[in-house]
């Protein structure tokens, strides 16, 4: 498998720009919800990282928290990058919207909003459902989501 | 003179909507002012489902995201529990794949030629396409035993070798393809009014297609090169030789046309691939009980539609803790609102037919 992830040095540089960022043995990058912002501004327009593409957003509901990964490409350099931001508080998980940033973000926001029940603020529009009924209650990927049915059932 | 607007709602069963979708337009006379598309209609919950089943039970999911290209939904699913695992896969599976990876994308590009001639109102086009996605569709039953559904896929590899009688059948349809595809051009891609309809409508500019994160013929029609079997080539791809087709405009036109030029370079890649293949095992050494280690791992592979990706995440159990598809055919519909902005309501079929979604994959 060859590597495309970001060279060391700069990711170093990213560490010493935002110091509440952790960096993974496996490259993933974990930001607090209060720098996200920031963070991705920083890696979209920066053109050594030039990550202008986001790929795939979406959302996992743990135990203890809700956690956001973010799937990012660098059309320019090739280099690939997971960003997740751990949402303690999941009675009210709140998150930046990156709309601003990438339009792209916005209908896997609203997905990730429908299903897990995660609300992207700061963008017109969100929160909205988008696959399931406007009336719909509950968010069905939430572990503790009540269903019917099912083979076992 | 006072004028207003007025509200038009396509759909959600309406043909050239492929499957069950709804766009509710606000119009101006017969131009579009807002559109603002509404998906959902198929959601089944596959997400939720495959929570409840075994890393294996999966595969049968995927199949039924993207119908027309199911060997390529199985694809992208099984790479991310792979990867995940660790699971080194045969040489001779990786060929495997990449053969009946690649029949599925001509079978899924022929739809998509066809059945766009028959938005645009050709709809004999759609007659000779479906023809010849035939062919396709016995080859690979003589591989899968299906013809939609595949299920092909293994984690750690492919569930059955090649039949003998594959080998001729795949090397007379190739030999036949350029044909089909010199015939789909004379009838289609030349044909003055399909041209009218299609050439400068629905035009996405380079900057426009990657910011909204679309992939696929969609964004290789406005010329940016972004194909992961080139750019970050998984299992086998580096070893073939073939090109990306790009569009120069990104109109309605380019999109269409790469689909065509992209089935000539299937061609290629399945007639290497045909002589490369070595003999050997077709499933790696993975136990029967497939049992991820803690952990998450995001996988992609470029399918017909565009970048289809997994993103997987394992607690140890035999069962997924969370799966996510990133379906192409959804993230590039999230620019179909914006796009059909200021084009007539004849041209909102045209650009909704370029993009080639499916709606299962859509909604997942």
């Amino acid at each position: 498998m060859a590597d495309y992830n970001i060279p060391a040095e700069l990711m170093e540089a990213l560490k010493g720009k935002f110091s509440g960022i952790e960096i993974m043995e496996n490259g993933d990058v974990i930001v607090p919800a209060a720098d996200l912002m920031a963070f991705m501004t920083e890696i979209k327009e920066n053109p050594d990282t030039a990550m202008d593409f986001l790929t795939n957003l979406t959302a996992s509901d743990y135990k203890d928290r809700l956690e956001t990964v973010y799937n990012l490409v660098s059309i320019t350099h090739g280099y690939t990058l997971t960003v997740k931001v751990k949402l303690e508080d999941k009675e009210n998980p709140q998150v930046p919207s990156l709309c601003p940033l990438w339009d792209g973000a916005s209908w896997q926001e609203r997905e990730t909003y429908d299903l897990m029940g995660i609300v992207f603020t700061g963008y017109p529009g969100h929160p909205t459902r988008i696959l399931l009924d406007d009336n719909f209650k509950g968010h069905p990927l939430r572990k503790d989501y009540q269903w019917e049915g099912g083979r076992e059932a | 003179m006072k004028t207003e607007t007025y509200t038009l709602n396509l759909g959600p069963q309406h043909p050239s909507t492929h499957g069950v979708f709804r766009i509710i337009l606000e119009l101006d006379g017969e131009t579009v002012v807002k559109a603002t598309p509404v998906p959902g209609y198929l959601h089944r919950g596959i997400e939720k489902l495959a929570e409840a089943r075994t890393y294996t039970q999966v595969i049968p999911y995927t199949d039924r995201m993207d119908y027309m290209a199911a060997m390529l939904m199985n694809w992208g699913y099984v790479a991310a529990v792979e990867k995940l695992m660790d699971i080194e896969v045969p040489e001779r599976a990786e060929y495997v794949r990449v053969i009946v990876g690649e029949l599925s994308r001509i079978a899924s590009h022929m739809i998509a030629t066809g059945a766009y001639g028959g938005d645009i109102g050709a709809l004999t086009a759609f007659t000779y396409t479906f023809r010849d996605r035939e062919y396709v569709l016995d080859l690979l039953e003589m591989v899968s035993g299906s013809r939609m559904t595949f299920s092909y896929f293994r984690i750690g590899g492919v569930a059955a070798d090649l039949p003998e009688e594959f080998f001729p059948a795949v090397r007379k349809f190739l030999g036949e393809l350029p044909a089909m595809c010199d015939e789909y051009d004379g009838l289609i891609t030349g044909n003055e009014i399909f041209q009218a309809r299609t050439k400068q409508v629905g035009i996405i500019t380079p900057e426009m297609g990657i910011n909204y994160s679309l992939s696929g013929p969609t964004l290789r029609g406005s010329g940016v090169n972004y194909d992961l079997r080139k750019v970050r080539p998984y299992g086998i791809y580096d070893r073939f030789d073939f090109d990306v087709p790009l569009g120069q405009n990104g109109d309605c036109f380019d999109r269409f046309r790469i689909r065509i030029d992209e089935m000539r370079q299937c061609k290629r890649i399945i007639e290497q691939a045909l002589d490369q293949i070595p003999e050997g095992p077709i499933m790696a050494k993975v136990p029967k009980v497939i049992k991820p280690p803690v952990g998450d791992a995001y996988a992609e592979v470029e399918s017909s539609k565009g970048v289809y990706g997994c993103y997987v995440v394992s607690d140890g159990s035999p069962k997924p803790y969370r799966v996510h598809f990133r379906r192409p055919s959804y993230i590039n519909l999230g620019y179909l609102g914006k796009l059909c902005e200021g084009w007539k309501i004849a041209d909102v079929i045209a650009i909704l037919g370029s993009i080639d979604i499916v709606l299962g994959e859509v909604d997942c």
